[in-house]
């Protein structure tokens, strides 16, 4: 049986996973989806992942490519074919690198900490921090979309697809914890963004709906059911 | 040809201030470097880069560029005067990134620690830790470098700066602690790159004097101390 020269090692409800998702679908690439459930890792992915032992990984002909946002430049550096993701002019490029890199490395991670957070008072600190976020979040949206639909223009690209994949877990965290994050009234621009971005099909087809990520959220905080499937 | 009104806001012992220095001096760039005075920030600073407030900035006419790493790959994609800094190969490239995000998240805090480590158990493992992640790093060295002298190949490039900064905190590690971390017999690749990386053209006005750094860093010591 023939090996798909391109396969995903992941699994849905996973934003990191999602991006390389959508990247490929962008690209129109034919790939293979293995999933791999992150709490119970399989030989595979320890043996394509050895360092970092984590979801995503790309395998291109038989070679890994690991960490969500390296896989996504790769797939843009590797394939011609589709729109480009990165954007061509190199400060463009530089402030959408530095964009990602701040959401992931100090944005999102105040969403997994408000849903370990116990009590009232480290909630509601957690939550003004992911505001003030939103604000700074909003000034970069008004610079690199200069007047455009998305951050990357007329078309969605790097930073749309960064920012973009964490919005199913951001609306699962506005349902379970009852507090409107992407407010139109505070961040007008990143608002109706959101709403474009979760409206096209690149994110329906691959973001699992907000209903079953709220009750992935519940599971984590150790109430109510798990989910199933 | 690009505009070469180039600024580098930083300080001469940090690592990350050296990445885009060496990265301009690969592609023979001049630059005025503004050394911010440690303990306090300017407000040039302030205004670049409002998000961290930390160093390295570039300030190429007058846009401000942020993130030590994300700075080297601009330069590469601004000028192609004296050889590519990322790899042409995009897997190869896919790989030097890989590597230096291990590098900043997890091997070059492990180093951090071992200064911080207190008591002889604690460092030891601190050390321990950071051989490990050296031998890893010896194993991406002869993948990436195939056959050649750096982790680029037969120039320095992406990686070979990534993790070439840190050398002379390595060092400066060593003496301080009385420990050996790169070790000929353990990592004889690494050894033997370090030495070409260090006086390597593009580097070696760059890199701080290992005794002075280590006075640097005597300093830093007893403040944390004092306060």
């Amino acid at each position: 049986m023939a090996i798909a020269s391109v396969q995903l090692l992941g699994e849905s409800p996973s934003p990191y996973v999602n991006r390389v998702q959508i990247a490929l679908n962008l690209k129109s690439i034919e790939f293979e989806f293995i999933q791999e459930n992150p709490y119970d890792k399989s030989e595979r992915l320890l043996k394509v992942n050895p360092v970092q032992k984590k979801i995503p990984v790309l395998i291109h002909d038989g070679k890994p490519i690991c960490e969500s946002l390296i896989i996504v430049e790769y797939i843009d550096d590797a394939w011609n074919n589709g729109p480009p993701i990165l954007p061509s002019d190199p400060h463009d490029r530089a402030l959408a690198r530095f964009w990602a890199a701040y959401i992931d490395n100090k944005w999102f991670p105040l969403y997994r900490e408000l849903r370990a957070a116990s009590t009232e008072e480290a909630r509601k600190e957690l939550i003004e921090r992911i505001f003030e976020g939103l604000v700074l979040l909003e000034e970069a949206f008004v610079k690199c979309s200069k007047g455009k639909p998305f951050f990357g223009g007329d078309n969605i690209g790097y930073l749309d697809i960064a920012l973009g994949c964490y919005m199913g877990w951001v609306k699962a965290t506005e349902v379970s914890i009852g507090v409107k994050f992407l407010d139109e009234f505070k961040t007008p621009g990143l608002a109706e963004w959101a709403d474009k971005f979760c409206s096209l099909n690149d994110f329906k087809e691959v973001v699992p709906e907000t209903q079953k990520l709220v009750e992935i959220y519940k599971m984590f905080q150790g109430r109510g059911k798990p989910a199933s499937g | 040809m690009a505009s070469e009104d180039v600024k580098i806001l930083g300080g001469w012992p940090s690592p990350y201030v050296m990445r885009p220095r060496i990265a301009l001096n690969i592609k023979s760039v001049n630059y005025e470097f503004l050394q911010e005075q440690f303990g306090s920030k300017s407000d040039l600073l302030l205004k670049s880069n409002p998000v961290y407030k930390k160093i390295p900035v570039m300030i190429h006419g007058e846009k401000p560029i942020c993130e030590s790493l994300i700075i080297v790959q601009y330069i590469d994609e601004v000028w192609d005067s004296g050889h590519s800094i990322l790899p042409s190969d995009p897997y190869d490239r896919a790989v030097a990134k890989f590597w230096a995000t291990y590098i900043d998240d997890k091997w070059f805090p492990g180093l951090r620690a071992i200064s911080r480590a207190e008591g002889e158990d604690a460092k030891k493992e601190a050390a321990e830790e950071v051989i490990a992640g050296l031998v890893l790093l010896e194993d991406a060295f002869i993948k990436c470098s195939k056959g050649k002298s750096f982790f680029g190949g037969e120039k320095i490039g992406y990686l070979d700066i990534a993790l070439g900064c840190f050398l002379a905190s390595l060092t400066v590690t060593e003496k301080m602690g009385n420990i050996k971390l790169l070790d000929e017999n353990k990592t004889p690749n690494l050894f033997k790159w370090a030495e070409k990386f260090s006086s390597d053209a593009a580097v070696k006005d760059v890199m701080p004097e290992t005794g002075k750094l280590m006075d640097f860093a005597k300093v830093l010591i007893a403040k944390s101390k004092a306060s």
